[in-house]
């Protein structure tokens, strides 16, 4: 079990650090956006390249940021029954979750769009707007996303059963987000 | 009910139960719609390519521009909430207000709506406003039960009032532009300030002990030193307002690019008090990470789940029965609003939004219900989510920061008339359409003057004059051969 927690330590590193590149990616996105609406109306400049690189910016927001909100639980649920669980019935909530909602869900979903990257990157595909971008790295975030968020699901299946074999095991409470 | 197969029916009521199992909703609405993919190509319903679509909807989602608004406003709210916009405006406006029984109460409801106005974030305002009036209030005798009240109540008006990104989210999904979703806006956002007001008003009024004037010791500043903490706090707020709003209204900027300008001037106004630093700056963009990867996974499981439910008629489904309802349109809007303020107890404004109005949308469309004025009613029956006890998101907020002192029934009872004024909007909506509809008329009636105007400097040709009436001669024969 000490290997496997050690190993779930890692994921929850790497998770981490996708979650930092996300947080800063934040920030950029929102520079580059009031940057572009003020260069179109102060200097009437404006490119398509720098259009498509917000979005693909908050493409990365949500995919590299999703495994670390799933480290940090903080994945909304609906907790009318899972907030009255015990520790360990919140554990077991998960362990079930993760084996039959999370992984059948989410294999099938990165394999589906590991299908729409590779199409992507082997006609090298363009977008279709004058002086776009290349498309098929912001493409590849999306199994990449999908894949992280499946090791994450790994880590955090054997921090749950870890607690409920009585080990002692930090993992981030539940509360509702903030709106 | 059977009318369009048992595999329709059977998916909501998964979706009932996946969804009360309690794990993250995002994934369970996944599996959900993948498991029923499965199951009705087994049965039939399409073929495995169906499926293919979803690489594609996922794709949709992340290029589509209007949805960038989340990261840019949540910024924004994020920024603002630590840069003590809120503080400097409740002082002064407390103060201002302190002399007249029921005037923090006022100052409370005002404030509400500007920073509504500048971040549209429930959680901001609740909490800067709670943790500077109620003190004030229980210091100085006010009943607690209005004093939460209005705290709660006022924080959650940032829900319709322009710029919400509650707005933004809705008009995308209801395929509005956000231009006319924010000028239907401005009729709810009066009304629901106005009531409040007052209902401030009838206390103070009709028993002033619950609501107090400030003593004479309590009131720190006069003249000049009031008059520009009163600045400090308003002017910043009115340059933000121009930022987001003017520059939406002027055409100058998108909504995205809106809030991504709002977000850079909380940065600048927050350096310009002296509070910004590296610290705040990496929480706020750390919390927008997060809660943006949160709401869009929503989006993503949510959109797995409609896929699959549209592709066994579940659509059809729900539009035949929400259209069979007594009563026609008013009887349908009655239902999804008692609805939705019933699903509004379990679920967030993410969910509803993402699952449960596209399902609502083909009845609608069927029943000719105007999609701005549909949005708005959405928008504030689910505002009172906010205030039901004991779930309630402000409730929540407010015993997080509230002084010993102040009970948590005092909160919850607090709430009921608060619940019950937004209640009364919603159904002023729903009987006088006109008051979302006046703001977005007006607009369309000004270009009718300017095509009028446009018109008249055209020369009309003379009456009775030739006007060369084109040769319709036979047409060529048609060769069927």
């Amino acid at each position: 079990m000490t290997g496997l927690l050690r190993f779930a330590a890692a994921v929850d590193a790497v998770s981490a650090f996708f979650g930092r590149i996300a947080a800063w990616l934040v920030l950029l996105a929102c520079l580059t956006s009031a940057g572009n609406a003020i260069s179109r109306y102060l200097f009437s400049l404006s490119s398509n390249a720098w259009l498509e690189i917000q979005w693909q910016m908050f493409s990365g927001i949500f995919l590299l940021g999703a495994a670390n909100v799933f480290r940090l639980n903080e994945h909304v649920r609906v907790d009318l029954l899972y907030g009255a669980r015990s520790e360990r019935g919140k554990a077991w909530t998960d362990v079930i979750g993760i084996i039959f909602f999370l992984f059948p869900a989410m294999l099938t979903m990165t394999f589906f769009s590991a299908e729409f990257f590779m199409t992507s990157f082997r006609s090298g595909e363009h977008s279709s707007n004058a002086g776009g971008t290349l498309l098929w790295p912001v493409k590849l975030l999306l199994p990449f996303g999908l894949a992280l968020l499946l090791l994450q699901g790994v880590a955090e299946l054997i921090k749950r059963i870890a607690i409920l074999r009585g080990d002692n095991v930090e993992t981030a409470a539940y509360e509702r987000p903030t709106q | 009910m059977l009318e369009y197969g048992y595999m329709a029916p059977t998916m909501f009521g998964g979706l009932v139960i996946f969804l009360l199992y309690g794990f993250p909703a995002a994934f369970s609405l996944a599996a959900l719609g993948l498991f029923f993919g499965v199951l009705a190509i087994q049965v039939g319903y399409f073929g495995p390519e169906f499926l293919q679509a979803l690489p594609y909807r996922t794709f949709g989602i992340m290029s589509n521009d209007l949805l960038l608004a989340i990261p840019f406003f949540t910024f924004l709210g994020a920024v603002l909430e630590r840069s003590g916009l809120a503080e400097d405006l409740l002082e002064g406006a407390g103060q201002l207000f302190g002399p007249f029984p029921g005037g923090l109460a006022f100052a409370v409801v005002l404030v509400g709506a500007i920073l509504g106005a500048v971040t549209g974030t429930v959680a901001a305002s609740v909490i800067a406003m709670g943790m500077i009036s109620l003190p004030v209030m229980l210091r100085y005798g006010y009943d607690m039960k209005i004093g939460t009240g209005v705290i709660a109540a006022s924080g959650t008006i940032a829900q319709v009032i322009p710029p919400s990104l509650v707005l933004i989210i809705l008009s995308d999904q209801l395929g509005v532009s956000v231009g006319d979703m924010y000028l239907g806006a401005i009729g709810p956002s009066m009304l629901q300030v106005g009531a409040f007001l007052l209902f401030i008003l009838g206390v103070a009024i009709f028993q002033p002990h619950r609501v107090p004037a400030l003593p004479a010791e309590a009131r720190t500043l006069r003249g000049w030193a009031l008059a520009s903490k009163v600045a400090w706090g308003v002017l910043p707020s009115l340059v933000l307002i121009f930022l987001v709003l003017g520059t939406i209204f002027l055409g100058l900027a998108t909504p995205t690019e809106a809030g991504a300008m709002g977000a850079v001037g909380a940065i600048v106004l927050s350096i310009l008090h002296g509070r910004f630093s590296r610290p705040l700056i990496w929480q706020a963009m750390q919390t927008t990470a997060r809660i943006t990867a949160m709401v869009v996974f929503i989006l993503i499981g949510a959109t797995v789940f409609s896929l699959v439910f549209q592709g066994v008629n579940g659509g059809r489904w729900i539009e035949h029965m929400l259209s069979s309802l007594p009563g026609g349109r008013t009887g349908f809007l009655l239902f999804v609003m008692a609805f939705i303020f019933f699903l509004a107890f379990f679920l967030d404004f993410f969910e509803i939004c993402f699952i449960v109005v596209p399902l609502l949308l083909p009845a609608a469309h069927a029943l000719d219900i105007n999609m701005i004025w549909f949005g708005l009613l959405i928008c504030v029956i689910i505002q009172t989510s906010f205030m039901h006890p004991p779930f309630g998101f402000a409730l929540f907020y407010l015993r997080g920061i509230a002084p010993k002192e102040v009970k948590s029934s005092d909160i919850y009872w607090g709430s009921i008339p608060w619940i019950v004024l937004q209640l009364c909007v919603a159904a002023v909506l729903i009987f006088w359409p006109t008051s979302v509809t006046y703001w977005i008329g007006k607009h369309e009636v000004m270009n009718q003057e300017e095509v009028d105007k446009a018109l008249e400097g055209l020369t009309l040709p003379e009456p009775g004059g030739d006007l060369g009436t084109p040769d319709f001669g036979e047409p060529p024969a048609l060769d069927l051969q």
